[in-house]
């Protein structure tokens, strides 16, 4: 092995990751779509100068974007690949799941408030996740605190929930402000 | 002196000093989680910052920022994982001694090189203050348009092996700010009729996302880790702390590297860790034990990473140009109280500078002296599961993002841009060259246009001292990359040629 080599810790990456490829040839994709559509999406203003026309920035990035990611897409197909291109495009859609869960998440607040929504969805994430047991406790008795400190403590700003309404006189203003 | 006590004025509250503690310890700790990192705790904090004033805000965050390095150092050395990513260096010293059955010797170095790194570069800001206070005022808008430019490009090069990407990504951050009603015309840019791209696309939304709900998916997709963790043995305070003074050459020359690379926008903790590293190597009486369990390499990697979070305040406050994605997400806390930072910052409010600086100082006492105490129970937050944390993640950056504006929209933003973050933490692709395309994006816009107002030739553009410096830099950063980019494929043609010299 070459010894000047040696002499720099290798922490970037030097072979071709899985999807690597489809990613580049997305972003190529979309920049040139989206570069298609300048004269349609921004304006051009006569009488100014370039750098005050609203559609130079426009043009810029999306001519980097379509030329660097051209010039990454050629540089990246010299590299040996490791197979597993749609294995891992998979894994990107998989991944939207979570974010499923968090929509539901972020929609049922409003409806049944920052605490519950925040125990059910610590709770039931970790029951999907794998987790049994003591953990679940540990996941409620966490959510709990978030709620606790974020909201009762710092009271940020986050709205209550519809369900309050029902709830009786004497403890319906706690659960508004502090819950 | 009396601009000392103005500044000590403005600290001497209880929520300063409350910030200071819950950014300082959090930071900590956060910075012990594996696969955490401050970039998502800051990420998470951030909105919740903007409701306090600025000085409390900032202490907080900076609390944060010069903090985690100090825990990152933990799983770096004792379980072989670095806490944040600049703490990979680490591994390679910190490890092998944690094997050798010198964890608590490893972790010694390790803090008393970050508070070394730490206090050589406040020091030395606190003595180069009044020069910078005299020259900022000398950035007119071509200054700071150059300035951010050569920013821009230097955290494109310096990410090797990546370059192109990174330079994609950048590219795509300064599209991202042109989205949405621009100032000076009132003209849409690629907003498609649609409402809620008109105001464009908030700056929190886009952290929160890349930086905080990709995390939890890497977490959330990934397996539990378990870790074995080693015994600590018990030292004396004052034994720890003098191990440092054998390797004082190196913790002063790796401080200095990180004071020289926080200054410039774009360059930070992985170059100055780098050149630390190389320097100690080169000059050790023995390189070969380097990789192997040199307290040399530990003390060089962590003194000069943690004297770069004071000097990415210089071109922050003094330009208002971020040199990477934390001081990037600061520069929103001063946005949203209507403090602007730059020259006239740095020039007028001096006090307000120097107290950013003495938080820092305090910061710094607090965090050593917490870890030297505390590192046994510290560690063991490194037992949560990772799943466990994606979850915790998840529910906490929600906090962040939801409390902007209460809107499902910034929420499902947000998620897209996770989506985004996730795919390119899997491609091991950077997500701060986006981040400092869209802050510097806006800065170059913004300053071009008020520049070429007043310049009819273009010589004119670089007529002045600093922007014809500015210049040379940017041509010499071109060229330098350029040669690289050229000496590498030569490099490797030759390699391919001929094939046996490597093994000569």
């Amino acid at each position: 092995m070459n010894d000047s080599a040696d002499d720099h810790p290798h922490v970037f990456p030097e072979g071709r990751k899985p999807g690597e490829i489809l990613f580049a040839g997305l972003m190529v994709l979309s920049g040139g779509l989206l570069l298609a559509a300048i004269t349609w999406q921004t304006a051009w203003l006569p009488g100014r100068g370039l750098a005050a026309q609203p559609r130079f920035w426009p043009a810029v990035s999306l001519g980097g974007i379509v030329l660097f990611g051209l010039l990454n897409f050629a540089a990246r197909a010299g590299v040996k690949r490791t197979p597993g291109r749609w294995r891992e495009a998979l894994s990107w859609v998989l991944a939207v799941e979570y974010i499923g869960w968090y929509m539901v998440y972020v929609w049922a607040i409003p409806v049944i408030g920052y605490l519950l929504a925040t125990l059910s969805f610590c709770v039931l994430l970790c029951l999907r996740i794998g987790y049994r047991g003591r953990a679940l406790v540990i996941a409620a008795l966490f959510g709990l605190a978030v709620v606790l400190m974020f909201k009762t403590g710092f009271n940020v700003r986050i709205p209550a929930g519809a369900i309050y309404a029902y709830a009786p006189d004497s403890i319906r203003y706690i659960l508004y402000r502090y819950f | 002196m009396d601009l000392l006590f103005a500044s000590f004025q403005i600290i001497a509250r209880w929520d300063v000093f409350a910030a200071l503690m819950l950014g300082a310890i959090g930071g900590v700790i956060v910075g012990g989680l594996p696969g955490v990192g401050a970039a998502v705790a800051i990420a998470i904090v951030l909105p919740v910052t903007f409701a306090l004033e600025p000085i409390v805000g900032l202490t907080a965050l900076l609390g944060i920022y010069g903090s985690s390095m100090y825990g990152g150092a933990i799983p770096a050395i004792l379980v072989n994982t670095p806490g944040t990513p600049v703490n990979a260096l680490t591994t390679y010293d910190g490890y092998p001694m944690t094997r050798r059955g010198e964890a608590r010797r490893a972790l010694s170095l390790a803090y008393s090189a970050s508070f070394f790194g730490a206090m050589f570069s406040i020091c030395a800001l606190m003595l180069l203050a009044p020069v910078l206070a005299r020259i900022a005022p000398m950035f007119g808008a071509r200054e700071i348009f150059l300035a951010a430019l050569l920013g821009i490009l230097l955290v494109v090069i310096t990410h090797r092996g990546q370059v192109l990407a990174a330079a994609m990504l950048a590219c795509l951050g300064i599209f991202l700010q042109t989205i949405g009603i621009e100032a000076t015309a009132y003209t849409q840019r690629y907003t498609f009729g649609a409402g809620w791209l008109q105001s464009g696309i908030d700056l929190i939304v886009v952290v929160l996302g890349l930086f905080a709900i990709s995390q939890a998916l890497i977490l959330l997709m990934d397996k539990d880790k378990t870790y074995t963790l080693p015994r600590i043995e018990k030292v004396s305070f004052l034994s720890q702390i003098r191990d440092l003074w054998i390797y004082r050459r190196i913790a002063a020359v790796g401080s200095s590297f990180g004071v020289f690379c926080g200054m410039i926008p774009g360059v930070g903790e992985f170059m100055s860790q780098f050149m630390s590293y190389s320097y100690a190597q080169r000059t050790s009486k023995t390189p070969e034990m380097f990789g192997k369990g040199n307290p040399e390499g530990i003390v060089a990697s962590e003194a000069a990473n943690n004297s770069v979070p004071p000097a990415a305040m210089i071109p922050l406050l003094a330009l208002g140009i971020p040199g990477e994605e934390l001081t990037a997400m600061m520069l929103a806390v001063f946005y949203v109280h209507n403090v602007v930072p730059g020259p006239q910052l740095f020039a007028g409010q001096m006090d307000f500078v120097m107290a950013l600086y003495l938080c820092l100082f305090f910061l710094n006492i607090i965090v050593v002296g917490f870890l030297f105490f505390a590192s046994g129970t510290l560690m063991k937050v490194m037992l949560i599961p990772s799943r466990f944390l994606g979850m915790m993640i998840l529910t906490f950056s929600l906090i962040g993002v939801y409390s902007l504006r209460n809107s499902l929209t910034d929420v499902a933003i947000a998620s897209g841009f996770g989506v985004f973050g996730f795919i390119l933490k899997r491609l091991e692709y950077p997500t701060s060259p986006i981040i400092l395309g869209i802050v510097l994006g806006k800065l170059m816009e913004d300053r071009l246009r008020t520049a070429m107002a007043r310049v009819r030739e273009p010589w004119d553009f670089i007529d002045r001292p600093i922007a014809f410096i500015l210049f040379c830099m940017i041509v010499i950063a071109v060229s330098v990359q350029a040669w690289t980019v050229l000496r590498d494929r030569r490099r490797k043609k030759d390699e391919q040629d001929h094939p046996c010299d490597r093994n000569l």
